[in-house]
């Protein structure tokens, strides 16, 4: 039988760039085959001709044997093609229905008018092939994340979609909402859909995926059974290289106290009591939503504090804003870098002095010297690729816009570091370097945080982890004694 | 690499550079007065007074903001001035007292201005379309309606001087160009102004004092708009209340066509003196030219167009 969708020899070049160099791509109906690989391996790029963003150069692309004509979005509407991409394509202020139904409004015989009722009654329909029941009339913006998600797969199914792509769809979500996702996943998979899954977390690819597609720098590597490979032979694939250990952990000794938290309250997070310690590194674990973040933000200055004090080496610190904290000594490298992090039209220069512009200074001039000195030296020191450092930092990798932030702390001299997600859609092998770097770090005597939904990793580089649940600290865990139901435990310790 | 790193530097302002030039030579070829150097020094005689509020306007523009409020108060800074001027002080005094107190009332209210938007939250467009009522009205009624007339012997020459040849208001904007473009390209003040344009959280995140750099720059264009607004004065040698009017979008149009985005984060000072002066050059061609006057408006609208579309396309093909 011919596949769903076969795509072969794809080529498409930018300038000076081979974004793909002949990728073939087969996809069954009812099947999950997971596209996976580092960033810039030209995931995106083949998701982007497939949803006609962009026009291949060369190759063919077959759908149920015939060759499509596959030019602009529409061809791919036509053609029953769907991606739910990161950043929601949604309207926020029209409802679920109207948002479901965009540009196919049902209307009252042949009047000009939307039939209200028929919408609402399509998009219910539609919500219930996927087990959701949400109020049709309700704004998009009022709605979870994971909830707008499932009226964006709505949406596609009620455009009779076949072929469904998905970037990283469990990023934004909790793990019962994961749970929930995979259960949708599964019951599309029964109606013969295609599905072509994007994830930077192996566990998700062997727990939903039937076959595996792998790309290495534009060009296709390997594809296989999801039984036929195994994580460690998967990550060589996409590496093109064995990594000896996943998660370098340093053996440190725990030195004196950095930073100590005294009843540290806000309206997120309630009387969290924690201490840091020099030479080693802290992991903050929780699930999405129990105020990890908000309690590094409020560290950090950048929320508002209703009560405890911060000691910084025993001596007590108030800071009322981010430029007060860094002041004292405070990093906090926020998490999704693109919206928190960085200036995306300023160059990779720019981005690093942004917080340490005072140090840059000859008169009351920025010195263009200083300025490249350091920020040439940083970006060697994290290996970021980029031809000169005046590059832009809208053109760089994920993994390299999270090591130009990165750049931008080091050159504070923060006595305390504290990292939200530092890993979250980078590839293993920017992870790897990004843990290296952190165990650095704690041997220079930085205080380290990290923050992650990634257990296993947090699990793999910490020396100790702290976890909260609905804005309490519930509970720390030793290194040695630390394993996932210890910290699931602690996590849920305050749900029903 | 460095021809790559030249052509990024260029590339801001290369387009509407181009446009100039081909503008320039059109004209030159067209009529004979066209390039001599009296016509030109009268182009930038006339187009300094916009060209100066546009280059505050840029500042403001590049955090994402607009300041609707300077043509009026270029009319409220010029009354308050040659007000001033007729209070007897002995004429050095005089001067600088009128002239600072102008400036004075032109940082002021970009200092109300920026406080409301940082403090309150208030979008830019409704708090300066406020102070914009609120100057042209205080402007009449500090006058009764009447222009200011009658003032000491001197004060014209800051707007109908000359020194060596040279227009001083035409001095003045070039020295304004010069030092906002070292600000905004040399120090953190300027790059700070972008970081905020391009992602004020992002900024506010990395230590920047968002809410301060803001409402600087609302001083700034304040102030540069009150400067305007006494060389008008100065040149027409009296103050009028209803000096200025629509100036706000002549000088938006500048910087516009300069290059600089209305969304924030992307311009630069010598994109909008180059926008200042194709407009003020393409006014002064059709003059000499003999187009009718509201010819000559439909050309303005179609070119200011024109250049933002253009500008547009060379984005895109990036």
């Amino acid at each position: 039988m011919e596949p769903l969708l076969a795509m072969q020899g794809i080529i498409k070049r930018y300038p000076g760039v081979l974004a793909l160099s002949g990728v073939d791509f087969t996809l069954q109906a009812g099947e999950v085959n997971c596209l996976v690989g580092e960033n810039g391996a030209g995931k995106s790029t083949l998701i982007k001709v497939l949803s006609g963003a962009i026009v291949r150069d060369a190759g063919s692309i077959r759908i149920e044997g015939n060759e499509a004509h596959l030019d602009s979005p529409a061809d791919a509407q036509r053609l029953g093609i769907g991606v739910i991409y990161q950043d929601f394509k949604l309207v926020p202020a029209l409802t679920v229905a109207e948002n479901i139904l965009l540009g196919t409004e049902p209307v009252v015989g042949r009047s000009p008018f939307i039939d209200r009722k028929g919408m609402d009654e399509k998009a219910s329909a539609a919500l219930g092939l996927l087990g959701e029941e949400i109020d049709t009339r309700s704004p998009v913006g009022h709605l979870s994340v994971a909830k707008q998600q499932m009226v964006e797969i709505a949406k596609a199914l009620s455009r009779n979609v076949r072929i469904l792509a998905m970037d990283e769809p469990t990023a934004p979500l909790t793990e019962w909402e994961t749970a929930n996702l995979f259960k949708v996943i599964r019951s599309l998979k029964d109606r013969g859909v295609g599905i072509i899954y994007i994830s930077h977390r192996l566990e998700e690819i062997f727990e939903v995926g039937d076959r595996v597609t792998v790309l290495r720098d534009g060009a296709f590597v390997h594809a296989c059974g999801i039984n036929e490979i195994d994580r460690r032979g998967l990550i060589r694939k996409m590496v093109g290289r064995e990594l000896e250990n996943e998660y370098p952990r340093a053996v440190l000794a725990r030195g004196t106290e950095i930073l100590r938290i005294e009843n540290l309250s806000s309206d997120r997070v309630s009387n969290v009591n924690l201490t840091l310690y020099r030479g080693e590194v802290l992991g903050l674990a929780g699930l999405v939503g129990a105020g990890r973040s908000e309690l590094a933000r409020l560290v950090f200055g950048a929320d508002r504090r209703t009560g405890g004090r911060i000691f910084l080496d025993g001596k007590e610190i108030a800071p009322e804003s981010p430029h007060e904290a860094i002041r004292e000594g405070i990093g906090l490298l926020t998490e999704d870098r693109n919206r928190y992090g960085l200036i995306m039209q300023m160059s990779i220069r720019e981005n690093i002095s942004l917080s340490s512009l005072r140090a840059m200074l000859t008169g009351p001039f920025i010195d263009r010297r200083k300025e490249e000195t350091a920020a040439r030296q940083l970006s060697d020191d994290l290996r970021i690729k980029a031809p000169d450092t005046g590059v832009i930092v809208e053109n760089l990798s994920g993994g390299n816009r999270q090591k130009v932030v990165l750049a931008r702390w080091l050159n504070t001299k923060a006595r305390v570091l504290i990292f939200d997600e530092p890993t979250a859609g980078i590839d293993v092998g920017v992870k790897y370097e990004i843990y290296t770097l952190i165990n650095r770090l704690a041997r220079e005597g930085i205080g380290v945080i990290v923050i992650s939904s990634d257990l296993p990793e947090l699990l793999g580089i910490c020396h100790r982890v702290a976890v909260m649940c609905e804005g309490e600290l519930t509970g720390i865990v030793e290194g040695t004694e630390a394993t996932q139901e210890t910290v699931m435990t602690y996590a849920h310790k305050n749900r029903r | 690499m460095t021809s790559d790193r030249i052509t990024r530097k260029l590339s801001g302002e290369f387009g509407i550079g181009i446009a100039f030039i081909l503008e320039f030579a059109l004209f030159a070829f067209a009529s004979p007065y066209f390039f001599t150097p009296d016509n030109l020094l009268n182009v930038s005689l006339q187009a300094s007074i916009t060209a100066i509020i546009a280059a505050g306007m840029t500042f403001v523009i590049l955090t994402g903001g607009i300041d609707l409020s300077v043509g009026s108060l270029v009319a409220f800074a010029g009354i308050v001035a040659t007000s001033l001027l007729k209070t007897g002080l002995p004429p050095a005094a005089g001067f600088a007292v009128a002239i600072v107190t102008g400036l004075a009332i032109g940082a002021l209210s970009g200092a109300f201005a920026g406080f409301c938007i940082t403090r309150f939250n208030i979008a830019p467009f409704i708090v300066t379309l406020a102070t914009m009522t609120i100057w042209r009205g205080a402007a009449f009624v500090w006058t009764d309606g009447r222009p200011v007339w009658e003032l000491p012997e001197g004060f014209a020459f800051l707007g109908t001087g000359r020194i060596l040849a040279v227009p001083v208001p035409t001095i003045i904007m070039i020295l304004t160009f010069i030092a906002s473009h070292v600000m905004l390209t040399r120090t953190r003040f300027g790059r700070y102004v972008y970081a905020v344009g391009g992602n004020i959280e992002a900024a506010r995140l990395a230590g920047i004092r968002t809410g301060r750099v803001l409402i600087n720059v609302y001083i700034l264009s304040g102030a540069l708009a009150a400067l305007s607004g006494i060389l008008l004065a100065s040149r027409m040698n009296s103050g009028q209340p209803n000096a200025g009017v629509a100036y706000e979008l002549d000088v938006i149009a500048a910087v516009v066509v300069g290059g600089t985005s209305l969304s924030g984060g992307a311009g630069s000072i010598v994109g909008t003196f180059i926008g200042a002066m194709l407009i003020a050059v393409l006014r002064n061609g059709l003059n000499l030219l003999n187009v009718n006057s509201y010819v000559q408006q439909v050309i303005v609208g179609v070119v200011i167009l024109l250049a933002v579309m253009l500008d547009q396309i060379r984005r895109k093909r990036k």
